[in-house]
């Protein structure tokens, strides 16, 4: 990864004349590395210190005994049994796990980008009495993440499980409507500084064709914005597949848990008996996330930053 | 709320071509309102249905008022940002603002673990759970039979001998019983025994069945949960309705309510199952006073505030390092440094804790065992390695969104501030002092303030690195020197050490919800980010 100590003289050129006023004809060595070295050095450490972790997990699930001291020797050996084992447990149902955590991430971030895009566009292209305070509830309700109401969540569905058992205590579709619950108050916010960005004129443009709210919306409105939408419902995503706290009280049955709290219960008292098929269940559950992230990752830096921006 | 869509072009021109331009999206869309509202209401109906059946009127009035609402919105002429905005706004109120609200109503109750229902429930609870089974009482065999309608257990006794007696009618002896292949009694003269199904289908009248061992009632009775096997029970505590006190049988205590939820007698001894009251401001009073909690409460607030303080501070200056390192014009290899360091952030959060609880195990972890070389460093259980290692982790975790935030703010800065700087002849350290850094720090403000609150209740971190581990010394409790609130607030509530207190969690969140709303509120008033609210 390191460069090569030797520096063209061209390029070395370009780049001083960017910095200072006169170019020299040959740069030193500790002319290259006041200037760009120490950065390649930084980018190396800082690189194996963000990529030891996760190559250590990665060497643990392939590791063949499976043990926390047997994963100590980085990619030594290598076999897939930690991968077989971890099918084969009924007790642990990791591919149950998966499917429970895709489903109730992938309902989760669909339903928050839905009902967030919903009301940053009467937010944004709506004038209407209580909007600013509306505005201004929800940039407060923000500031308080729904597990401070764990127990009275707690308390919540386990009074709906006595009337509606299917949406009750140990539900997806409970955990859901939870996660949902908490859509607008973080992400609303979000969108609609970015809707901000969609000049009005072509609403307006639209109306006068005579198309509907409706159909400005669907077709005009969410089309331009798809970038934030984009990020809502990875940061969702991800955000729903990550979360243990309510998932652990409201998931009590092993078949319906997510992989949060599924994988958690892999270390606890035997940790390091059955390390080798956590790190695998930890790979295959890190993997599609990590993936789509670096997938959408112009994406996700270009919206925090407008964020950020933007407030 | 009052529409004020509608512009001055659309009133002026809209009235002539509604009917004429807009019809067919309009039946298209009018068909699928009513589809969805027709789903909405028939889920209505089934919840308020099921309701009914349960018998939950305040609830069922709240529901239905609700439903009503729903489908005014939705079928009245105008009212636009309503309809966009109430799904979200439902789900909102229910599951973030009632949650709430309901949390602050449970931090004013003793609700938990042996006061979980109301005073009714606990008194037959209370007189049932006083029918005691006899410590150590042999199990005696049973089958059930039946004679002229009553039902009886005929009862092997655990040396072989064999009696009868059902409700009111203590046990006497069988002569000449069928015995069957266990040595259980299984028939008598004139008494038919039932069979499985049967069984099965009178559960609650033979659960019901209590047989007196003698004609001394403190010998206590025998009863049967499944119709094979029966154990001797004693009462222990009888209710007595006119004083409203419990009296325990062996003792002779009286037990009366000690307006606390729970029944108490004079020495001060507490029957463990009480009801639900209103004890006003007792769990915070407890929270600050307890001896057992006031300590580890104030470290415990005193972390927390480190913790979050610390991360931010961390990873903001890693990321704001990094950020500055990476934003040369040409240096090769930029981009994958870059992907690389964002790694770790696409890495879920939960599963980094885990991770590195192990990798920081003490015996076999990969940083003693290979990077210190066999060394025995106690990362996760000496109190202050812990608190370095779960901000070790953190940052870990953090630095790369910093990293992005400060690369994205940092390239935004207008370049011609740089060059009059320069001009002027700063020097570079100069220029990032004086003029980058405030820039970027009012950009980003509201997102370290943001970051801030979020590490502040940065619960999965820590629950699943250390636990909140290792555990102070100084009480009882579960509480270690790596608890957040958040995590105190769980252990507290659900977890398994000690009983549920729901009372005492939700005084703690409530806790937590002032201290954050104090913060955001300061914070907020200080960035400008409300300015754009009112546009």
């Amino acid at each position: 990864m390191s460069n090569s100590t030797l520096t063209p003289a061209g390029k070395g050129t370009a780049e001083s004349t960017a910095g200072t006023v006169a170019a020299q004809p040959r740069k030193s060595f500790g002319h290259w590395f006041r200037d760009k070295g120490w950065r390649h050095l930084v980018g190396v450490v800082m690189g194996v210190f963000a990529l030891f972790p996760l190559a250590y997990v990665l060497s643990a699930a392939l590791s063949p005994t499976g043990t926390l001291v047997s994963a100590n020797g980085l990619f030594t050996t290598v076999a897939l049994d930690n991968f077989i084992d971890l099918f084969s447990d009924p007790q642990k149902p990791f591919a149950k796990w998966f499917m429970n955590t895709l489903i109730v991430g992938l309902i989760t971030s669909a339903g928050t980008v839905f009902l967030g895009a919903l009301a940053a566009y009467s937010f944004s292209r709506m004038r209407f009495t209580g909007r600013r305070f509306g505005l201004m509830s929800l940039m407060l309700l923000q500031m308080f993440p729904q597990m401070l109401g764990v127990v009275a969540i707690f308390l919540l569905l386990s009074g709906i499980s006595d009337v509606v058992p299917w949406l009750g205590l140990g539900s997806q579709t409970g955990l859901i409507m939870v996660y949902l619950g908490g859509a607008l108050g973080v992400n609303t916010y979000l969108m609609y500084g970015f809707f901000n960005t969609v000049p009005k004129s072509l609403d307006e443009a639209a109306r006068i064709d005579g198309a509907s709210h409706v159909q400005i919306f669907f077709t005009i409105i969410l089309r331009l914005v798809t970038p934030i939408l984009a990020i809502v419902g990875l940061l969702s995503f991800i955000t729903a597949t990550g979360e243990f706290l309510i998932a652990s009280i409201v998931l009590n049955d092993p078949d319906a848990q997510t992989l949060a709290v599924g994988l958690y219960s892999f270390v606890g008292d035997s940790q390091s008996r059955s390390w080798g098929v956590f790190s695998a269940g930890a790979v295959l559950a890190a993997l599609p996330v990590m993936a789509l992230f670096l997938f959408l990752q112009r994406f996700i830096s270009s919206g925090l930053t407008s964020g950020a921006v933007k407030g | 709320m009052v529409d004020q869509l509608d512009t001055p072009v659309r009133s002026r021109t809209s009235a002539p071509q509604k009917k004429t331009r807009r019809s067919p999206d309009s039946t298209a869309g009018l068909l699928a309102k009513i589809l969805l509202l027709g789903l909405t209401d028939a889920f209505a109906v089934y919840v308020l249905m099921a309701l009914f059946m349960n018998e939950k009127w305040l609830i069922l009035a709240v529901a239905t008022a609700v439903t009503v609402l729903i489908n005014w919105i939705y079928l009245r002429r105008g009212g636009l940002p309503a309809k966009y905005l109430a799904p979200g706004v439902l789900f909102l109120l229910v599951f973030q603002v009632f949650v709430v609200v309901y949390s602050g109503y449970v931090a004013f109750t003793n609700y938990g673990d042996g006061h979980n229902s109301t005073k009714e429930d606990a008194i037959s609870s209370i007189s049932m759970s006083a029918q005691k089974r006899v410590p150590d009482s042999p199990a005696y065999q049973v089958s059930v039979v039946e004679k002229d309608d009553v039902l009886s257990l005929l009862v092997t006794d655990p040396d072989g001998g064999v009696r009868i007696g059902t409700t009111g009618e203590p046990l006497e002896d069988v002569e000449d019983a069928e015995i069957g292949g266990t040595g259980k009694a299984v028939g008598a003269d004139g008494y038919r025994t039932l069979n499985f199904n049967e069984l099965l289908s009178v559960q609650q009248e033979i659960t019901a069945i209590k047989v007196p061992l003698s004609e001394d009632l403190d010998d206590g009775i025998l009863q049967t949960a499944d119709g094979s096997n029966a154990y001797v029970f004693k009462p222990v505590l009888v209710y007595d309705e006119a004083a409203d006190t419990f009296t325990d049988t062996e003792t002779g205590v009286v037990y009366a309510d000690g307006g606390e939820g729970s029944y108490v007698s004079d020495s001060g001894e507490r029957l463990p199952t009480g009801w639900k009251v209103g004890v006003g401001f007792e769990n915070f009073e407890r929270a600050f006073t307890d001896p057992d909690l006031r300590g580890p409460l104030v470290s415990v607030i005193l972390w927390t505030f480190t913790f979050a303080l610390g991360s931010v501070l961390l990873c903001f200056g890693l990321g704001l390092f990094l950020a500055l390192t990476f934003n040369h014009p040409n240096l090769r290899g930029k981009k994958i440094y870059r992907t690389i360091m964002i790694l770790p952030y696409a890495f879920p959060a939960f599963l980094a804790g885990l991770v590195w609880s192990g990798m920081l195990n003490q015996e076999f972890g990969f940083i003693n065992e290979t990077l210190f070389g066999g060394a025995d460093i106690p990362w996760l259980t000496d109190p202050w390695l812990a608190k370095f290692s779960v901000l070790l982790v953190n940052t870990w975790l953090g630095f790369p969104y910093m990293f992005l935030v400060c690369t994205g703010a940092l390239q935004s800065l207008p370049d011609d501030v740089n060059e009059a700087a320069r001009m002027d002849g700063a020097s570079a350290w100069r220029i990032f002092r004086s003029i980058k850094l405030p820039l970027l720090l009012v950009s980003t403000a509201p997102l370290l303030i943001s970051t801030f609150a979020f590490n502040f209740n940065n619960f999965n971190v820590i629950f699943m690195l250390t636990g909140g581990g290792p555990r102070f010394s100084d009480t009882n409790m579960d509480i270690g020197a790596t608890d957040l609130l958040i995590t105190l607030v769980y252990k507290v509530a659900f977890g398994q050490g000690s009983g549920r207190d729901y009372g005492l969690a939700s005084a703690l969140a409530v806790i937590i919800f002032i201290i954050v709303a104090v913060i955001s509120a300061v914070s907020f008033r200080q960035t400008k980010a409300l300015e754009e609210v009112n546009s």
